[in-house]
């Protein structure tokens, strides 16, 4: 296993397109995932960010980490801009005013601008069906301004607006499940991926770009800052997410589920809630309450991949 | 030149869109801008505009989507009123720091509260400061002229930024007019194919819309206002070339029975006719009168106002808007600082009216007139201004 995993990483196109130099806190998890897509896309892409952590990190002006066009408008308007570029081009390619080179249209923003305010975009740009991918880097709250909640972090984490207190155990709703959400706009290809399983999560950019219409690709992204983890534990606690369930890879093909990582047995969610500061005040019960509710929902998943369509 | 037909005004702003052979138009429907975009929308449907006709979620999202088509290369139109510009704000700001020619119709209707779909200017005058060439027009005709001459202006290289085309919802925009269409080797002749400094291409990568800091921010922001102002001469030119084409010469400050008059209505839009109509019939009282119709708002025209205002003892400002708790109203704030400290400083009157369509007669214009003269035996202030027309 070792050996194949030296193997497989020289197969990998050494051209990078998030050039290095960008202003990322060590260890964000977030920048190697989107230096990861990038690097699957090459450069045959137009990227458009919302604002956020990748966005300011990336263009300070006068510098740039893209080397690919990229165009950042604001922060809830990501899937509305990058349709916008991908209606125009469409319409000058048909009008003959632009050559057709099968560009890709990458809009990408984090879990806030995705769940929270750039929601209503991204659902119209889902329902008028253009042909482009949405990436979404979910790191699970606001960190960009200061670690406050979204509609993104998970139940029981303290951020600095859902604190953790005498009367409150911290973000007191669950998760929304946003690539269900993209699954319920017929969203041909939907998937989710974690910046641990490199590989993985390059493949499903690749196929995401590839299917005709619109994509959706859900990347956690672990925020050593936000989550209170040494910073090189952040690939580590990447893999625990999956492997405990609380953050399944799967991929909705033309709404046919399929386990991209299919874990035999999951590790209680213990093991991956107890390293992160963001958990230390959760009680024994509701360490329960959430493995309940993480057991139920990947029970749920199982039975949909089972699923005859 | 093409043949002059009865039309709504709103339909031939669509066609003449359409003529300038728009490649993405991204609307949200809201009164009274609905038929330009319903129009549009037919067009494309017919076959007859080959464009990409984006029917967005919101007003925001067709200003985010007119964002990215211009910032691709292609020719971006979108239309909308009130509560959408409101809501598409942060966008406008936006798309005016990034240098994007976007064409936008106004139809001007009040804001909310209360809600009301009827004409005024609450919603142009909110975007004031967008960084946008802002432009009103009187009649259909102009309204057809200036998107020709809104595209050219805007994606013009020295220019590159966009422009807002203002025109009174239901008073032009529901009216049938005469409007004498251009021709398509006049448009041909006027309106180059657009052809941007920078867009988004992956054989030539850039990046837009960067993030600054406190170090780069002040340098940006003047840059912008340098472009803005350095507009004014291809605005001009746009105006002199439209005029050598169809014979109607647009000035950024119209000017009607000014040479002598002592006292000088300005106004902005429809109410102009209305207002001439009073001056008429002051002129037959002996009355001094003249009228000032601004048509460009930004850049403001400085040179030009001072010089049609030249002799005038009094100014009479029309506002169909409100600073709340301000100085009046914001035409009459601005043009009150325009003459401070100048020469043969004109007394300045303002009247708030045709809040939310309430009709406005030349009567009323005379009555103001008349009211004026009597505040100017007092002392009037900056801060005072006369909602005109109230029900007691």
């Amino acid at each position: 296993m070792e050996s194949l995993n030296v193997y497989a990483t020289r197969l990998l196109e050494k051209k990078e397109y998030f050039a290095p130099g960008h202003r990322a806190c060590q260890g964000c998890a977030e920048a190697l995932a989107v230096r990861l897509v990038a690097k699957a896309l090459g450069n045959n892409v137009i990227v458009g960010s919302a604002t956020g952590c990748m966005e300011i990190v990336s263009s300070p002006l006068p510098f740039t980490n893209w080397k690919v066009p990229w165009l950042h408008v604001a922060f809830e308007n990501a899937a509305a801009v990058l349709t916008g570029a991908e209606s125009g081009y469409k319409a000058l390619v048909r009008k003959g005013k632009r050559a057709e080179k099968g560009t890709v249209f990458l809009a990408m923003g984090g879990d806030g601008a995705t769940t929270d305010i750039g929601f209503q975009a991204l659902s119209g740009a889902f329902e008028r069906g253009h042909d482009f991918l949405y990436v979404c880097y979910d790191n699970e709250a606001y960190m960009n301004t200061g670690i406050q909640r979204s509609s993104s972090t998970p139940f029981g984490a303290s951020t600095t607006t859902s604190p953790a207190g005498k009367v409150s155990h911290g973000q007191m709703t669950w998760k929304k499940n946003m690539a269900e959400i993209a699954v319920a706009h017929n969203v041909p290809y939907v998937a989710t991926a974690c910046s641990s399983y490199p590989f993985d999560l390059m493949q499903k950019v690749e196929k995401a770009a590839k299917h005709p219409g619109p994509a959706y690709v859900h990347i956690l992204s672990v925020c050593p800052t936000g989550w209170r983890l040494p910073a090189n534990k952040a690939i580590w606690i990447g893999r625990l997410a999956v492997e405990t369930g609380v953050f399944p890879l799967y991929e909705v093909i033309d709404g046919k589920y399929g386990l991209t990582f299919e874990v035999p047995e999951l590790r209680p969610v213990e093991e991956y809630l107890h390293p992160q500061g963001r958990f230390r005040h959760l009680t024994p019960d509701l360490i329960e309450t959430i493995q309940t509710r993480v057991t139920a929902e990947y029970k749920k998943l199982v039975a949909k991949t089972q699923m005859k369509i | 030149m093409g043949k002059r037909v009865g039309i709504e005004v709103s339909i031939a702003a669509a066609d003449a869109v359409k003529m300038a052979d728009v490649d993405v138009v991204a609307a949200y429907p809201i009164t009274p801008q609905t038929h330009i975009v319903e129009h549009l929308s037919e067009l494309v449907a017919n076959g007859e505009l080959d464009a990409e006709f984006i029917p967005v979620e919101s007003e925001h999202s067709a200003m985010s989507v007119c964002c990215g088509s211009s910032a691709i290369g292609a020719r971006t139109f979108t239309c909308t009123s009130s509560q959408g510009l409101a809501l598409m704000n942060e966008i406008v700001f936006i798309a005016a720091s990034l240098r994007l020619p976007i064409v936008m119709i106004l139809a001007n209707r009040s804001l909310s509260g209360p809600l009301s779909i009827w004409n005024d200017h609450t919603d142009v005058m909110s975007v004031r400061d967008c960084g946008w060439i802002q432009v009103f027009t009187e009649t259909g005709q102009e309204v057809f002229d200036h998107v020709m001459w809104a595209f050219r202006v805007a994606e013009s290289q020295k220019v590159s930024l966009p422009v807002i085309v203002n025109m009174d919802g239901f008073i032009l925009t529901h009216v049938i007019e005469p409007i004498e269409f251009w021709d398509e080797e006049t448009v041909k002749q006027y309106l180059p194919d657009f052809k941007p400094l920078n867009v988004l291409d992956p054989e030539k990568p850039t990046s837009v819309g960067a993030f600054g800091m406190p170090d780069i921010y002040t340098e940006a922001k003047m840059a912008q206002n340098d472009a803005l102002l350095k507009s004014k001469p291809e605005i001009l030119k746009a105006w002199k070339e439209l005029g050598d084409l169809t014979g109607r010469y647009y000035k950024p400050v119209e000017t009607y029975k000014t040479d002598d008059a002592e006292t000088i209505f300005v106004t902005m839009g429809s109410i102009g006719e209305t207002v001439a109509m009073a001056v008429d019939e002051l002129r037959e009282q002996d009355k001094s009168a003249g009228l000032i119709k601004l048509r460009l708002w930004r850049p403001f025209p400085f040179d030009e106002l001072r010089e049609a205002a030249k002799g005038a003892k009094q100014l009479i400002i029309i506002d169909r808007a409100i600073s709340y708790g301000g100085p009046g109203g914001p035409v009459a704030s601005e043009i009150r600082s325009i003459f401070y400290g100048e020469d043969n400083m004109p007394a300045v009157t303002n009247f708030i009216c045709g809040l939310a369509g309430r009709d406005v007669t030349p009567d009323d214009y005379i009555a103001m007139f008349d009211k004026s003269q009597k505040m100017l035996a007092g002392k009037v202030r900056q801060e005072d201004y006369v909602f005109y027309g109230v029900r007691e």
